[in-house]
């Protein structure tokens, strides 16, 4: 398979790109790991006349692990995610979803803020991230600007970014110990049939706090607060768990694909949440 | 628009320079332009590993990668890897346990052996399995290349310790 042509450019700093990003408007994409926008070009579903690839630029790698506060750049892979030992202490919710996404080789080239920038609903960094309520760090002619990743997302490849505008970071308070990030898929390198991100925080041997989000059971990630809500005060008992699922399925909205009907798919969901919260808890 | 580009690339220690558009993917660059036909084309779709190549230290499907974005960059081939008078460990292992059939995969599962035992000279079973998971044998199956890629393993640790 062949895309159409384009115009290839390597900026070696973020004003770089900006400037590219004016000068063509939507005619032009930035690339970083590639592994959703290359098959798409490859398809001639996605055609970019000028293709600006951001591997060159420093300012976009790293993690930064300050206080409780851990920062994101963008064009960190998952491969680096998976083996930076300063997360797996203090985020290891991050290590646990990245070792379940597509497979070795994908992971060593997909980014972190290309899965939370594309907005395909079935990417797992979106739910992810507002799970741990990250924000979602954006640079444009104007300079930067800040979005919670829980206000981020407006459709399925739709979000509040501007096409003149580019994901350079994310970041987030590190969070509390009881977490999971549980995922049900077909094979690898399938995206879910449903997945769940959830974080538990114990007072007193009790749920002090706890954030849910469920990934591809709708057009976007699905932070449920009211599946949360439940689990506050208690001790993450059957009838709790119960509780928490019927509130999380009125949140998601899921829709017949090859990955199933609708009713199978809620089924999994309410399977997948209900392991995430048991694992979260046993954690916590 | 889309001009030719000059791209340069060292595969297996030998530099390369040649025109190609940027939307040219590496596997092609590799075999059409550079006639370095062990990567194989199999899927183009990024799931089967048949295009596996290292660059620049990552294990990469080279059918989800252009030409221009692997420009300046260090490749291994599996011609880089062993020679047909000189086999690779796991060459020889793979041989040795039938780790392969009709051997169509077989150039992509050692390269991404390879770096996956420099990464993890001693896997688990399950590590291996989990570190091949991006790359697919439609004819043996993958027991014979879960051992085969375990005993290679043991013998590159053996000789390690032996040269120490």
């Amino acid at each position: 398979m062949i895309p159409a042509a384009f115009d290839y450019y390597r900026p070696k700093d973020v004003e770089g790109v900006i400037a590219l990003l004016q000068e063509h408007g939507d005619d032009a994409r930035v690339l970083a790991g590639g592994h959703s926008l290359i098959p798409m070009m490859k398809l001639r579903m996605a055609e970019v006349p000028h293709l600006i690839d951001l591997q060159d630029i420093a300012a976009l790698k790293g993690i930064s692990i300050d206080g409780d506060t851990i920062t994101i750049g963008a064009m960190v892979s998952q491969h680096e995610l998976i083996n930076h030992e300063g997360l797996q202490s203090a985020a290891p919710i991050l290590r646990e979803a990245a070792l379940q996404i597509a497979d070795p080789q994908v992971r060593y080239m997909g980014t972190v803020g290309g899965n939370i920038a594309n907005g395909d609903p079935g990417n797992d960094m979106p739910g992810l991230m507002q799970c741990l309520d990250a924000q979602i760090n954006l640079l444009g002619p104007d300079g930067t600007r800040t979005v919670a990743a829980r206000d981020y997302y407006e459709a399925a490849y739709m979000t509040d970014r501007e096409d003149d505008e580019i994901l350079i970071s994310i970041s987030f308070t590190a969070p509390t110990r009881g977490y999971a990030y549980e995922k049900q898929k077909r094979k690898i390198g399938d995206y879910a049939t449903a997945a769940a991100a959830v974080q538990i925080s114990k007072l007193d041997g009790k749920v002090a706090v706890a954030s849910i989000a469920m990934t591809n059971l709708s057009d976007i990630p699905v932070w449920s607060q009211g599946a949360a809500d439940e689990l506050v005060g208690s001790t993450c008992d059957t009838a709790t768990l119960k509780a928490a699922v019927a509130a999380m399925l009125g949140d998601i909205d899921p829709t017949e694909d090859n990955r199933g009907p609708v009713a199978f798919k809620r089924h999994v969901a309410g399977i997948i949440l209900t392991r995430a919260i048991t694992r979260a808890w046993d954690r916590a | 628009m889309s001009d030719k580009m000059h791209i340069k690339l060292n595969v297996n220690g030998e530099d390369h320079e040649f025109l190609a558009e940027p939307r040219d993917l590496l596997i092609y660059a590799l075999r059409e332009k550079l006639n370095i036909t062990g990567p194989h084309v199999g899927c183009d779709t990024s799931h089967c590993g048949a295009c596996t190549v290292t660059i620049n230290g990552k294990s990469v499907k080279s059918c989800t990668m252009f030409v221009a974005q692997a420009n300046g960059a260090e490749i291994t081939t599996i011609e880089g890897i062993g020679q047909p008078d000189a086999l690779h460990v796991l060459q020889e292992s793979f041989r040795e346990h039938h780790g392969l059939q009709c051997g169509f995969c077989t150039p992509g599962m050692i390269t991404r052996a390879s770096k996956l035992l420099e990464e993890n000279p001693t896997p688990s079973e399950e590590e291996v399995r989990f570190g091949m998971a991006g790359n697919i044998c439609r004819c043996t199956g993958y027991q014979n290349i879960v051992k085969s890629i375990l005993a290679a393993a043991s013998e590159l640790n053996a000789a390690q310790e032996a040269a120490e």
